[in-house]
Formats: C-alpha cells, structure tokens, sequence
C-alpha cells in the first residue's frame, strides 16, 4: 500500500493529465459514450491509478491463495497442480442414449459427468405421468427408477468419476438411486464423488422445478446435510446456484447477493436443525454464471469468495478453513447466446471460459454454440470442451494464480462488487432472511425489473448484441440440430410397465410407508428414500407419498 | 371506442424458464393492453379455461421445454372444441425453425424466436386482432 503522500502525489498529476491531454483529447475526439457502466450500473472510469486502492490492505484483503479471505483463489497452487475440472452439463432421450453420449465425453479428454434430467424427473413425475406428455427426455435423460439409473451409468465406474447431478427438489431421491447404482458396482459411499444442486430456493425465484413448499423441502435439504456428513463425506451436498438467478435477468451484483444471501438461509436452516457448522459447511458448493463483461465477472468470483469467507468466518464463527472456501461450479451464460449467426457463440463462450479460469473456478461447462435453437449436437459440444481445452493447454491463463489480481480496475471492481452485494444481503436480513424475502416477491420483483430494463436497453440499441440488434446478415435457417426421438416416451412407459410387473411389490408398499412414516416423524428420510429405491419404488411414487405428506407450492405470480 | 387488447400469457409445459414470459408481459402492458400471466406448468386445458374466463383476444404461449409440437397444437385445437377458436395464438421460446411451419398448419398464428425485440410481437399483435367495443 502506498503512503497518503505518494496516493496525493498520483492524484494530482492525474488531474493535471485531465485537465491538458485528456480535455483536449475529448474536445476533438469525443468518447464514445457519456456515462460507461457494467450490467451492474457500477461506472466505469477511464483509467484506474493506486487512488482506487486507497485503504486496501494486501494482506487481509487479498492475501494469498488458499488462504482467508481467498480473494485469490481457495487452493495454494490453483491450476499449476490441476486444471479445473471439466464438466459438460448432457443428457437426453433414455439412460441408453445418454450412457453413450457420458462415454463418448470421457473418451474426449471431458474429467467429471454433469447429468441433465428431463423435466418430469425435476419435478417428481414418472415418464408415464399425464403431465409428462411430451417432455419425455427433452432437455435431459429420463429417470424413473433405479432400473434407469443402473443403465445410465453401466460400464461408468463410480469411483473414478465424479458426477454432479442437476437436480433440486427430488434431489434425496436421485442421490439415494446413485449410492444404490454404487453399491451394486461395489462402491462404497464413504468413495464417492459429486455433487446433488438441491437447492431449493432459487428453483422458487427463477427455475421453477419446485415441488414441495419452503419448510418440508428445508428439511429434505438439512436431512441430505446430515446424512452425507456421516456416510458421504466427499459429497457436495448442495450448489447453492446464482446461475439461474443471473439467467433470469439478475445483474453480477444481484447474483452475488442473492446466492449468498440463500446460502445463509441454508446454513441457518441446518444449525436450526441441530447440525455443527464445521460439519456441513465444508461441503456447501456454489454455482455461477459467466457472462459477456470480462472483468466484471472476473472480479465477481473474487469478490464472491472473499464476502462468503467472512459470512462463514464471522457471522456463522466456522472454525474449520474449509468452512469458508467458496468452492464454485461455473457455466457460461445460456441467455447471452443469440439464436442469429450461432457461430458467434463459440467466440462469446470462450470470453466467459476465460473468466471463470481467471475468477478460480473448480469446474466449468462451456455452452455449445447451438442452444438458443435447440439441445446441442456432438459436433458442438465437442467445440464447447476443446474452447476449455485450448484455455487450459495454449493460453498460459492458468499457469499463475489470480492473475488479474493487483489491477487497478479489476482490484476497484473486486470492492464495489463486494460491497453492493453486501447491502443487498443487509436488506434481505431486514426483511427476514432469504425465504421471507422469496415469500414477500421481493427478489423476484429485483431480478424480473433487472431482466426488463436489459431488453429495454437491447430495444434501444444501447446494448449492442452482435448479429441480433447489429451487424446482421441474411441467414438460412440452420440445419443438422438435434432432435430426440419421440419413441422415447413409449419406450419409457414400457419401460414402467415392465419393472412394475416384475419387482417386489410388497416390498415396494412397505419401503414406502416407511417413507411415508419419516416424513411425517422427524427422523433423517435418507435411509429409508434408500431403501424405497432399492426395491425398485418409482420417483414418482416417492414423490406421490412426500406430496401427500408435505403438500405442493403455489407459485405466487408477480408481474 | 376501441377497448384496449387483452391477452393472456400462458406457459405451458414443465419448464420454468418465465423470463421471456415475464418480459413480453410487462411489454404487452406498457404497450398498452391488458394482460394476465398464468404462472408456470399450466395444461392445455387450464390455459383454454383462462382464456375463456378472462375473455381474452389474444392467448401468448411461452414454452422453452421441446414440448412445443405436442403443447401448443392442443392449445388450439381445445379452443377450438370451446367454441372459442377465434382467439389469435402466438408463441415463443426456443423453438427449433423446423418446427415452425408444422406449428403454423396447426393454428399457431406466430412464432417469436430468441432476439426478436418486443415491438414486432406487439406489432404483430396490433395487425392481427380487431377489436370492438
């Protein structure tokens, strides 16, 4: 840190630089714009000097990597020992054609699996429900039992791989057919490695595959806590996701905000429930979003990890280092993707790519070129794993740690993130916390008015979205898009028909009871959701027994 | 005297991307019509019961989830059968160009695809329902 004598000397030869070079400048050429802000509205000056930096102490605000606050990253040595892991988010049709599609990445270099579930099996529903007529494996694989789980997964050896599931409200239910499928390949729990999303409420904000109300789903969340802390220690038991918040139409201060601000909820929640912080704590992931201002989202994830490891450290007095890493998942941002000159998309995704490595992430998925249009093809995500390979191989951006640290701008960047989320998550702690907020439809209300004001700006041509709002050609309609064959829904449901007649329904009626008598009791679910999927009891019947128990959400619509 | 437009934003389908609904409601409203949003996974048949209770001119369907070919048809066709079948249909979301032309020979009046600004689905809206006091 500079002395308050060479921090004024600086300030006024930067005046004296305005008043002659750039005055004069600005006079016959002028800027671009008048006002130059990111997404966030944080303005962006035109240069950044030490003064920015004023009060910045190196050590206890930057410090070094894999050491508090973690500005610059939660391991010492960051991608000089590894690189990130790389995970491409798939799934599609039936578990026969996604364990090709698994296979098939892992033949290409692709380090974890990152399984996509249809929409009925996010929602409880099994693929032979009214409600899931047409929806039978389209944006993922279908999975009704543990019969599917098993073949998704033939041939993939459950110790060797870590796998991450996206899956909220049904989440117990999809971990329990893993340590099942585990089980029979003889893998123990305690050698398993992934992660379940099972975080609830920004499905209730702006992902919409709730189930059950606030309170039972807290509680189907602190039981996985605790189950895992005992018999699945290396098990991430939760990402606690500002992805879908940033998809939605939040700005980077916004997502911060209210992914902490959740992630405070949930802590809450489990030493409510009687769980020691340092016991769960260590296993709480999260999960950003990378979108197109480079140095704002660079700064985002350093701020993000600094703010998180003081919550931990100081409001929630973890003791245990590992209790306060912010450990993040990133996926470049779907929503900037423009369904006009899709090629583009392969130059934008690897600008977010970049970021993430800059920002520290512990596992990326770069989007394909084609999903504003459809669900992408081999041949695009291919080209989305080799932008992550070329990152890692031929940009030199991973062989030291935090690079970016030290900027003037990103260091400037890195506060005001921080302190913006931080008032954000002030005013979210007067209105009662995370769920309260979420009952009142105040975040909502935040990010639906953020999502407007950018398709006002987009309308305008204040924000230039190269190939859509400027820069546009005739096109012909693109070609060779995936499409999932519709005979996977009938080959599902026969699918259905088959294990209900030839599995122990006696066994099944019983494990199901006993489900039903947890949820009504306050034992941990876990154990008995494991043994209602082991004896072959369907997700939707589960589901069915914990509906009829807890009740289902009524989305309250805000406009 | 003209009556303003009213439409009904409806999202079919499990999916729970409500954005582009969200967004294209507000539009809608400031444009000047009058307009109720169904919330999220709503069935062919709740859509078609709102849109007869709300007496609306114009029933906007958002879907993002691939269900499209199967969702969207059965929203006309229901309205159809309830005598209500002269209501404009629109639609928007990812939808795929290929399934464009099929979703048109089915009664969807349009369909909106990511980047189209939110004028030219009001535009198309405005050219296409006549109202009458």
């Amino acid at each position: 840190m500079l002395s308050k004598d060479e921090i004024d000397k600086i300030k006024r030869a930067r005046e004296e630089w305005e008043e002659k070079s750039v005055s004069k400048t600005i006079s016959r050429f002028p800027e671009r714009k008048p006002k130059f802000a990111t997404d966030s509205g944080i303005v962006v000056k035109r240069v950044y000097t030490p003064e920015d930096l004023q009060g910045q102490d190196y050590l206890n605000d930057i410090g070094f990597p894999g050491e508090y606050p973690y500005t610059r990253g939660v391991q010492p040595t960051m991608y000089r020992g590894r690189f990130w892991t790389m995970r491409q988010y798939a799934g599609f049709g039936d578990a026969e054609e996604s364990n090709v599609r698994y296979k098939y990445l892992l033949s290409q270099g692709q380090t974890g699996l990152s399984i996509a579930f249809d929409l009925p099996t996010q929602i409880g529903y099994d693929s032979d429900h009214p409600l899931a007529e047409g929806e039978v494996g389209k944006v993922g694989v279908a999975i009704s039992s543990l019969a599917d789980m098993e073949v998704l997964f033939d041939g993939i050896p459950l110790d060797k791989v870590s796998t991450s599931m996206t899956i909220n409200a049904p989440a117990a239910i999809l971990l329990a057919m893993y340590i099942a499928v585990a089980e029979k390949q003889g893998v123990p729990m305690d050698k398993l490695d992934g992660t379940i999303q099972n975080d609830i409420l920004k499905e209730y904000v702006a992902r919409g595959t709730y189930i059950f109300p606030p309170a039972p789903s807290m509680r189907l969340i602190t039981d996985i806590f605790e189950f895992c802390s005992k018999n699945v220690p290396n098990w991430n038991t939760i990402s606690i996701s500002g992805y879908h918040i940033r998809e939605a139409g939040a700005t980077a201060v916004q997502e911060v905000a209210f992914t902490l601000a959740d992630g405070i909820a949930y802590v809450d929640a489990a030493i409510k429930a009687g769980l020691d912080v340092d016991e769960f704590a260590p296993r709480l992931s999260f999960f950003f979003n990378a979108h197109n201002n480079l140095f704002q989202e660079v700064a985002k994830f350093r701020a993000a990890r600094r703010l998180w490891a003081k919550i931990m450290k100081e409001r929630f007095n973890a003791k245990n280092p590992k209790s306060w890493q912010l450990r993040f998942h990133t996926q470049t941002g779907g929503s900037t993707l423009t369904a006009q000159q899709p090629d583009n998309n392969i130059v934008r995704v690897t600008l977010q790519a970049l970021e993430a490595v800059l920002g520290g992430t512990q596992s990326l998925h770069t989007n394909s070129r084609d999903e504003a249009l459809s669900l992408p093809t081999e041949d695009s995500v291919r080209i989305a794993l080799r932008t992550q390979q070329i990152i890692a191989y031929e940009s030199g951006a991973a062989d030291t740690v935090d690079p970016l640290a030290g900027s003037y701008y990103v260091e400037a960047l890195t506060d005001e993130i921080e302190k913006r989320a931080m008032e954000y998550i002030k005013k979210i702690d007067d209105l009662g916390g995370a769920p309260k907020a979420i009952e009142k439809g105040y975040i909502q209300k935040e990010i639906q008015d953020a999502a407007y004001e950018y398709q006002k700006a987009v309308e305008s041509g204040e924000i230039v979205v190269v190939g859509m709002n400027k820069f546009q050609i005739e096109e012909e309609p693109p070609k060779n898009l995936l499409k999932v064959d519709p005979a996977v829904a009938e080959k599902q449901k026969a699918r259905l028909a088959r294990l209900k007649s030839e599995r122990d329904n006696n066994r099944v009626k019983e494990a199901l009871s006993g489900v039903e008598k947890a949820a009504k009791g306050e034992e941990n679910l876990m154990p008995y959701i494991i043994e209602a999927v082991k004896a072959y009891a369907t997700l939707g019947e589960v589901c069915d027994v914990l509906r009829s128990v807890f009740g289902v959400y009524q989305e309250s619509v805000i406009l | 005297m003209d009556r303003p437009i009213r439409v009904l934003v409806a999202k079919p389908g499990l999916d729970g991307h409500d954005r582009g609904a969200k967004v294209i409601a507000r539009a809608f409203r400031d444009a000047g019509m009058e307009v109720i949003y169904t919330g999220l996974r709503q069935t062919p048949e709740q859509i078609v019961e709102a849109a007869i209770q709300e007496d609306v001119d114009v029933v906007a369907l958002s879907i993002l989830s691939g269900a499209h070919n199967t969702l969207l048809p059965k929203v006309v066709q229901l309205l159809k059968e309830k005598g209500a079948g002269d209501k404009l249909v629109v639609g928007g979301g990812v939808i795929p160009p290929d399934d464009i032309p099929y979703l048109k020979s089915q009664g969807i009046a349009e369909i909106f695809t990511p980047g189209t600004p939110t004028s030219e689905s009001i535009e198309f809206i405005k050219s296409h329902v006549r109202v009458e006091a």
